[in-house]
């Protein structure tokens, strides 16, 4: 709506401006940015290893690196739906535990049990996704709170009725889900970047992901432009549970047995938000993508490896990834601050 | 969605469209509203103006079912309606444009566009044809500087306003309210809004038109309602209704507009602020000179780098090359403090986005810039009052001065904003839409305000796309256009002088 239109020749330098400016946006985007340190963190880490005497990347390193990544990153992917919603879900460690369990229990060792026992684990974290969801859609609890109290509601219960690993897998799962490989690839990682895909495919092509993106970037503006706010969110709190139910599962699968303390010892609430992060992922919300998410799981999967390899202890290696974590959100928000000035000297 | 393109507009021509009946509205026990009655034809424009704070934005959300009303009847198209959300309206055919932009910067045009009610192709959200409908919509309102790919966060202020135009077209509604929709245009893109209009009139589409531009209000409208401390004044038909009067019913007093008397010569004093082949990214070969006791007024087109150009003085976006001098030394300013503690003031013409904090008070906001830079200016106390004396001096309406400040009007918010400049008694003043959303008796406020802080020796730079404003205001006028000074014109220059030079018409006819 400018004059220009009448006097097109005469149109201020403008026009040309927001073109560029979008292909530097585009430019920008942070998924892009945790591959390059993936591969990074590769070569790096290859080359150490290898002063070491080791070899990074030799079959078995790399299958359990991918299954270290599969279990992360399937509670991972979910996690990603709640951050770019604006939420969290601190819960989801325990959902993966109780998962295992339900999973492992309800099987008791037969296979012809798999569909029942798959079936019950998805609908418990169905019920716990709308809880979480309910809590802090509709009724307005701060995410934190909420997803951490029903959190500490399950870590009850499981303390109270287990003190080891209980149930038994179903032999056929444990082969195919736990252990069967594609050359060096792990069925279940595939399982996981299958989900990946679907949660990628949702993002962009469908209106649930458009609004999730809208009500994480800014609320108001999502509810007054029509979106159902709460149902968004309380949706997402359910994919969410459902992908740390699918974590479960493939845990059983792979320890055979339900594992009271799997999802607490693995670290995966805080593990799993960390991943989103590094993916480039705003934890306000609005801002993020499954695909970074997809890097920060290999990125940490592969920094565990090197360290395995190297076996250095267990307290450095928290210190290291404390401090991978925070240089990336650091080159995050610096390019994020130089987007902003870019805006900022833009057209008045 | 419904998407009734209204074809019935004369087989019931006689029944309204919209209909109120005594609507009330309350906000922690303070009234905002108080038995309103309006109703709108279909095809009509009906104007609704007031002054800052009279319920003007709370009556429009009311109908777009933003809020529900605490009492009164809303009946749309002939059936009593009650909206429990903005979905539910939009469904019914109303669309909203906001005062405050509803936007996401980080998302797309065409996104930010159809939010909410998303093209579908198979189930799936179609991109192609949500791509193609808004660049189809951009074309009708005659914008064509940006893509429909383009992040909402790059444009500027008054291209979001032409986003935020076009999303509420993209909801092909029956009903349309206009809240201040040309609050960031400039004139001569408001003629664009007014073809558009009178093709939406055409259709039969009712439009509530609220603004405090009357000029467009005259231009535009059938019929005028004016609200004062939220209770109805006056419904006139606008054929039957003078300016005087209007202000008369609004302002509740005669209120004769003129602009405060210019400087004489001899109080215009030394050079304040000089720039010299100031360049960065968007601006190139800036010389200006600012003295003090002087209001220098700076045109140009939206895009022509007005803005950019107090942002570079400011710090904000800073010159990256040329000399500035401050009372004749050079500086380099390159933060928004540094220059805040060289006494400059920068008031920008983003309100939402750079000039509030949206969650905190009135107060809080109004001491802002001061407790930020000079922590032991003055006394606490002794602020505090000078800032209430300054708000009351604006004539903020506020439940007080603890209210947060996203409770105000938009108006009363730039306010604020202002008192918040002001307080910290700057030698350099730069203005960018001072009197954006605001009504006709506080703008004159704003104005002599404005003048007497020049005539005690500030230096002011004010940016307005409102001509008459600027030309009633200015001692000297730089017309800016492709991010350079295209000339300087003195204060008795017409407004066809000013658009010759922005427009770049003199150049071509001498060619
Ligand atoms: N959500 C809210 N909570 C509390 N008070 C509110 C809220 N919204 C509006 N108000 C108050 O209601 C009054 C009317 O505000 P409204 O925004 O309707 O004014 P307006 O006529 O649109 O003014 P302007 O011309 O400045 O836009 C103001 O005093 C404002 O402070
Ligand atoms: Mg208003």
């Amino acid at each position: 709506m400018t004059a220009t239109r009448s006097a097109p020749e005469r149109t201020p330098a403008v026009p040309r401006r927001p073109v560029r400016t979008l292909r530097t946006a585009v430019g920008a985007d942070p998924a892009r940015g945790v591959f390059v340190a993936l591969a990074l963190t590769l070569v790096i880490g290859w080359l150490v290893v290898a002063l070491d005497g080791g070899q990074l990347l030799n079959q078995s390193s790399v299958v359990s690196l991918l299954h270290v990544a599969t279990g992360l990153g399937l509670v991972a992917a979910g996690q990603t739906l709640v951050i770019l919603g604006g939420s969290l879900d601190l819960s989801v460690g325990y959902v993966v535990s109780l998962s295992t369990l339900v999973a492992a229990e309800t099987m008791n060792g037969s296979d012809s049990r798999i569909t029942p026992a798959v079936l019950l684990v998805l609908a418990v974290s169905v019920a716990i996704g709308l809880v979480n969801g309910v809590l802090v859609a509709t009724v307005g609890i701060n995410a934190f709170i909420a997803t951490l109290g029903v959190g500490l509601l399950l870590k009850g219960y499981l303390e109270n009725g287990y003190d080891g690993p209980a149930g038994s897998t179903a032999p056929t799962l444990v082969q195919t889900l736990g252990y069967q490989r594609v050359g060096p690839v792990p069925v279940a990682f595939l399982l996981f970047l299958g989900v990946a895909a679907a949660i990628w495919f949702a993002l962009r092509r469908t209106r649930y992901g458009h609004h999730l993106v809208a009500v994480g970037g800014d609320p108001d503006v999502a509810r007054l432009s029509g979106v159902r706010n709460d149902r968004v969110l309380i949706l997402s709190h359910v994919l969410c549970a459902l992908c740390a139910g699918l974590a479960g599962i493939y845990l059983a699968s792979r320890l055979g047995s339900g594992a009271p303390r799997v999802g607490v010892e693995s670290f995966y609430d805080l593990e799993s938000i960390a991943a989103v992060v590094l993916g480039g992922a705003a934890l306000a919300g609005g801002r993020g993508g499954v695909a970074g998410t997809v890097g920060g799981v290999l990125l940490l999967a592969t920094v565990d490896s090197v360290f395995n390899q190297l076996e250095v202890d267990a307290f450095f290696k928290q210190v290291v990834r404390g401090v991978i974590i925070i240089a990336a959100v650091a080159l995050y928000a610096r390019r994020r601050h130089r987007r902003h000035r870019e805006r900022t000297g833009a057209p008045s | 969605m419904v998407t009734i393109r209204s074809e019935t507009t004369e087989s019931d021509g006689d029944l309204p469209l919209l209909e109120l009946r005594g609507i009330t509205k309350a906000f922690l026990d303070v009234r905002v509203l108080d038995g309103v009655d309006l109703d709108l034809r279909r095809g009509e424009v009906h104007a609704v103006v007031g002054e800052n704070g009279a319920g003007k934005s709370t009556l429009m959300k009311i109908i777009s079912g933003v809020y529900p009303p605490d009492g009164g009847s809303v009946e749309f198209d002939g059936t009593p309606v009650s909206f429990r959300s903005p979905r539910q309206a939009q469904s019914a055919g109303i669309g909203i444009i906001h005062q405050e932009f509803n936007l996401l910067p980080e998302r797309t045009v065409a996104e930010n566009v159809f939010l909410g009610h998303e093209p579908l192709r198979r189930g799936l959200v179609d991109k192609r044809a949500m791509l193609r409908r808004t660049a189809e919509l951009l074309d009708a309102v005659g914008e064509t500087s940006f893509p429909p790919t383009a992040r909402v966060g790059q444009l500027g202020v008054a291209r979001q306003q032409v986003v935020e135009i076009v999303k509420a077209l993209a909801l092909d509604a029956r009903l349309l309210i206009m809240d201040e929709p040309t609050a960031a245009l400039a004139d001569h893109e408001v003629e664009l809004l007014y073809a558009l209009v009178r093709r939406l009139q055409e259709r039969g589409i009712g439009i509530l038109y609220v603004s405090h531009r009357l000029v467009e209000v005259f231009d535009l409208s059938s019929r005028i309602t004016v609200l004062k401390d939220g209770h109805r004044v006056t419904t006139a038909p606008t054929a039957e209704t003078s300016h005087d009067q209007l202000v008369r019913h609004m302002v509740g007093r005669e209120l004769a507009h003129y602009y405060p008397p210019r400087a004489e010569a001899d109080r215009i004093g030394e050079v304040r602020l000089s720039v010299r082949d100031g360049a960065n990214n968007r601006l190139r070969g800036i010389d200006l000179d600012l003295r003090a006791g002087e209001v220098l007024g700076v045109a140009g087109l939206q895009g022509s780098g007005r803005s950019a150009l107090a942002r570079a003085i400011f710090g904000a976006a800073p010159f990256t090359s040329g000399e500035v001098r401050l009372d004749g030394r050079p500086v380099r300013l390159r933060t928004a403090r540094s220059a805040i503690r060289a006494g400059i003031a920068y008031l920008t013409e983003d309100r939402k986005g750079e000039g509030i904090a949206a969650g905190q008070s009135v107060l809080d906001n109004a001491l802002l810039a001061g407790r930020a830079v000079f922590p032991r200016w003055a006394g606490r106390a002794a602020r505090t009052v000078r800032i209430r004396d300054l708000l009351a001096a604006v004539d903020v309406r506020a439940a007080g001065d603890q209210q947060e400040i996203r409770f105000l009007s938009g108006g009363n918010q730039q306010k604020v904003v202002l008192a918040r400049w002001l307080s910290l008694t700057p030698r350099i003043l730069l203005f960018d839409e001072p009197t954006r959303g605001i009504d006709v008796g506080a703008k004159s406020a704003i104005h002599d305000l404005v003048r007497r802080l020049a005539r005690d020796g500030a230096a002011v730079l004010m940016i307005s796309s409102e001509l008459p404003e600027l030309l009633g205001m200015s001692d000297r006028i730089v017309v800016m256009r492709d991010g350079t000074i295209a000339g300087e014109l003195p204060a008795r220059a017409t407004e066809e002088d000013v658009m010759g030079l922005a427009t770049g018409a003199d150049r071509a006819e001498s060619r």
